[in-house]
């Protein structure tokens, strides 16, 4: 594959919404240092009914999903051999590389005792039987996959770079302490470039491999966080609770990572005036309604055959959410049938909304929404709580955004007749 | 075990049968019972014991008697050479005296000496003579020569009820007279006679005494309260009490707490051992515990007073069904911020929806700017 595919974008750094994404991860920084200060009390309303709230719910079960445009990307690409979609993979795979890497950042913030989290690396330790313990396999592996295969953008710049920037610095911080700067920093320089063009070709080689992995942890432990809510079967709503989770959250998080990847690229290409890439992108939402309609004729199907359509149809307040999560993805779906609509960026940019929201307010439903732990337990996220997560939010979008400015990730435009595509600021929220 | 064997009159089953419950109410595993059995058959092993009553009434001997399988009567004097006792041996007089002047010099230092009742002290302790010598004296000299002092019964191990006030005859237990001997309470009034056979044999078997409490008792039989392991201890924690003697809450066999008993602050084996050789205890035919081999409670605190409980409290109510309410559920800046975040993320998207184009692009103009 070409690293020629990808440029850098040029543009300046410092713009009014970083100043805003900045404020915003300051913030959920400083509090996630007073939970590890004082204590997950002091920040979270999380409690022994509700050992997970928030963090878990959003950063980790349906975070994870939003970052799957790089897994649904990867099987789309190399799967099914759709080569011409290649150039959208790196902005993919750097959502997904910030989404995955801040969704085990989470889960440290999150445990009780994160002082005994070393014992994870010790397999005598390891209880292989554990689903949990399978996500968090599978999370940091994939986290790591991602940022192999990420490597490629930094090692292109690194090999290519002339260290403008840092010679500057050093000049001024050297003549400021008057001081001759040494020549050997420049060979070291070097050094570091050489290593990297050294590195670069035979990365390529195992990339493949890489790539492999990248695909198959996302399928493993994407089932696996259905798989968590097995054992409460007497905390799990009805709606929810039922044999095929592991299913349902698979294919979920499909669909969810298409319709991603979908609004990535519409937002960044809105956002940094770059064309739009309709093309790829109508082809790309082509796939979104089958995978939508395997998932709701699954969740039909299985309320049917647990006599549940009935409690889907109570009209209380869990089927108000069940509703709510059905009739988005179903919409969104149904936009997406039509070839006509599949054409307008405005309806894809709509139809995608849709499924993402529906998709996302799944993954709530079962983890917080639909899961009542006894009579008198009550949880709504803190606005602490809730702070840390928009500051992990803010800090994948500001990390993108800056990102993007120096390394070569989004698709190269001249390239692009009919395929460049793209890359989305961002995400989730 | 056949005619000519140690113990006449024992089979061999009633003698193993009696080492295997030794063995458990010891703590000891079940192949220590072989052990014991070696222990106890061995003719040459036997410790000689001198039995000494002072102010008593006999009451712990005869529960050794009495509520003991016979043949466990017969194992008792022959597991240990019983030198002297007063009540038992068939000699008096001149004979007697020697007996135990005898056993004295030949076993110096290695025999067991079991006291039964008070040691008086007021006025030199004139009040409880044998043979023209005090009670004291006599103590005193048997004490010299023991190996180990067992105070059999309340009374000698704390002085019991001759000691409560205003104790007229100023008397204590073993205890406070010697010092320089190991003594081995076994309190109650009566002791279960299974406890002192038990320290007898775990003596002979190990040779060394078991371990004991801060009182000087037992841990294997006083280690617990009876509470612990009381039959009626489910009514307790469900907070049903017999609320007075012959009420129908007392026929129901409910809980004695209210009527005085002393269990909960008592340390004994009663609620399991029992007595009778394990048919009946206090507690079992309604009657509370009066907390015989506490010191501070026996004769010190009235049988119908309560004694107070410090874990755990007893119920006065059943667990509550409608649980209160836990957790922290939503505040108005919380949702209030959220309401803010949705409805800007709401808005936003449908003005960015707006100004996206509709229809197939070739995708060089887009909606506005920024």
């Amino acid at each position: 594959m070409s690293h020629d595919e990808y440029q850098r974008y040029d543009a300046k750094i410092l713009t009014p919404s970083f100043i805003v994404l900045l404020a915003f991860t300051l913030i959920g920084f400083a509090l996630i240092a007073v939970r590890f200060i004082k204590g997950i009390g002091a920040v979270s309303n999380m409690s022994d009914g509700y050992p997970w709230g928030i963090w878990i719910t959003y950063d980790v079960a349906t975070g994870t999903a939003i970052a799957c445009g790089g897994y649904a990307m990867a099987i789309l690409i190399y799967i099914r051999n759709r080569m011409h979609y290649h150039p959208m993979i790196r902005s993919a795979i750097l959502t997904s590389m910030f989404g995955y890497g801040l969704a085990g950042f989470s889960v440290m913030v999150d445990v009780g005792r994160p002082w005994n989290a070393y014992n994870f690396f010790i397999p005598s330790k390891w209880q292989v039987n554990s689903a949990m313990f399978e996500v968090a396999l599978c999370v940091m592996a994939y986290t790591t996959v991602l940022l192999l295969e990420f490597l490629p953008a930094v090692l292109t710049t690194l090999e290519k770079t002339e260290w403008k920037t840092l010679q500057l610095l050093l000049d001024i911080l050297y003549s400021r302490m008057g001081m001759e700067r040494p020549e050997r920093i420049g060979d070291r320089l070097d050094k570091v470039k050489d290593l990297a063009a050294w590195l670069k070709p035979r990365l390529d080689k195992v990339l493949i491999f890489i790539i492999v992995l990248g695909i198959t942890l996302p399928t493993m432990h994407q089932s696996s966080l259905g798989s968590l809510l097995l054992i409460a079967s007497t905390k799990l709503h009805p709606l929810w609770y039922t044999g095929f989770l592991p299913l349902l959250f698979l294919i979920n998080c499909m669909f969810i990572g298409y319709s991603i990847a979908i609004l990535e690229s519409v937002i960044s290409c809105y956002a940094f005036k770059r064309p739009f890439e309709t093309k790829e992108l109508s082809g790309m939402a082509r796939i979104i309604p089958w995978l939508t309609v395997i998932w709701l004729s699954v969740v039909i199907g299985d309320l049917a055959w647990r006599g549940q359509i009935g409690a889907a149809l109570a009209l209380d307040f869990y089927s108000g959410f069940f509703l709510l999560e059905f009739c988005l993805v179903a919409g969104g779906s149904l936009l997406m049938f039509s070839g006509k609509k599949r054409e307008s960026i405005r309806w894809l940019f709509v139809s995608a909304v849709l499924i993402v929201l529906g998709g996302a307010l799944y993954r709530f439903n079962v983890y917080l929404i639909g899961f009542n732990p006894g009579k008198g337990w009550h949880y709504f996220p803190a606005l602490a709580e809730l702070l840390i997560t928009v500051g992990i939010v803010a800090f994948e979008i500001l990390g993108y955004q800056v990102l993007v400015k120096i390394l070569p990730v989004l698709p190269r435009l001249h390239t692009r007749q009919q395929l460049d595509a793209e890359h989305g600021v961002a995400e989730k929220a | 075990m056949g005619k000519d064997a140690l113990f006449p009159g024992v089979n061999r089953r009633d003698f193993i049968k009696t080492c295997v419950t030794v063995s458990a109410m010891l703590g000891l595993p079940f192949s220590m019972v072989s052990k014991v059995a070696a222990a106890a058959r061995k003719s040459d092993n036997r410790p000689a014991v001198i039995w000494l009553h002072f102010q008593e009434c006999t009451g712990c001997s005869e529960s050794l008697l009495r509520s003991s399988h016979p043949t466990i009567s017969n194992l008792i004097l022959d597991m240990i050479s019983l030198d002297y006792h007063e009540t038992l041996m068939a000699g008096s007089g001149y004979q007697a005296e020697k007996s135990l002047h005898d056993s004295m010099e030949a076993n110096k230092g290695n025999y067991i000496l079991v006291i039964e009742g008070a040691i008086p002290t007021k006025d030199n302790g004139i009040f409880c003579k044998v043979s023209g010598k005090t009670a004291l004296e006599s103590l005193r000299k048997a004490a010299e020569g023991a190996a180990a002092i067992i105070s059999i019964g309340t009374c000698a191990s704390y002085g019991g009820i001759q000691s409560v006030s205003p104790n007229p005859t100023g008397a204590v237990g073993v205890r406070d007279i010697v010092k320089d001997k190991p003594i081995i309470n076994i309190p109650g009034c009566p002791p279960n006679p299974y406890n002192f056979l038990s320290t007898v044999l775990y003596y002979v078997t190990f040779k060394k005494l078991p371990e004991l409490d801060q009182m000087g008792r037992p841990k294997f039989a006083y280690g617990r309260k009876i509470h612990e392991h009381c039959e009626r201890r489910a009514h307790f924690d469900a907070g049903r009490f017999a609320k007075a003697y012959g009420d129908p809450t007392h026929a129901e066999g409910y809980c004695l707490f209210k009527l005085g008993c002393k269990g909960p602050a008592t340390y004994a084996n009663c609620s399991v051992l029992r007595f009778n050789d394990g048919v009946a205890w206090p507690v079992g035919i309604g009657h509370p515990c009066i907390g015989c081999t506490e010191p501070d409670l026996l004769f010190k605190t009235a049988i119908a007073d309560k004694v107070q409980i410090h874990e755990p409290t007893p119920f006065d109510s059943y667990a509550p069904v409608d649980l209160k309410d836990k957790g922290k559920g939503p505040d108005p800046l919380t949702t209030g911020f959220i309401g803010l975040a949705a409805g800007a993320a709401i808005g936003a998207g449908v003005m960015m929806a707006k100004k996206l184009p509709d229809g197939p692009e070739k995708g060089d103009d887009h909606g506005k700017t920024e």
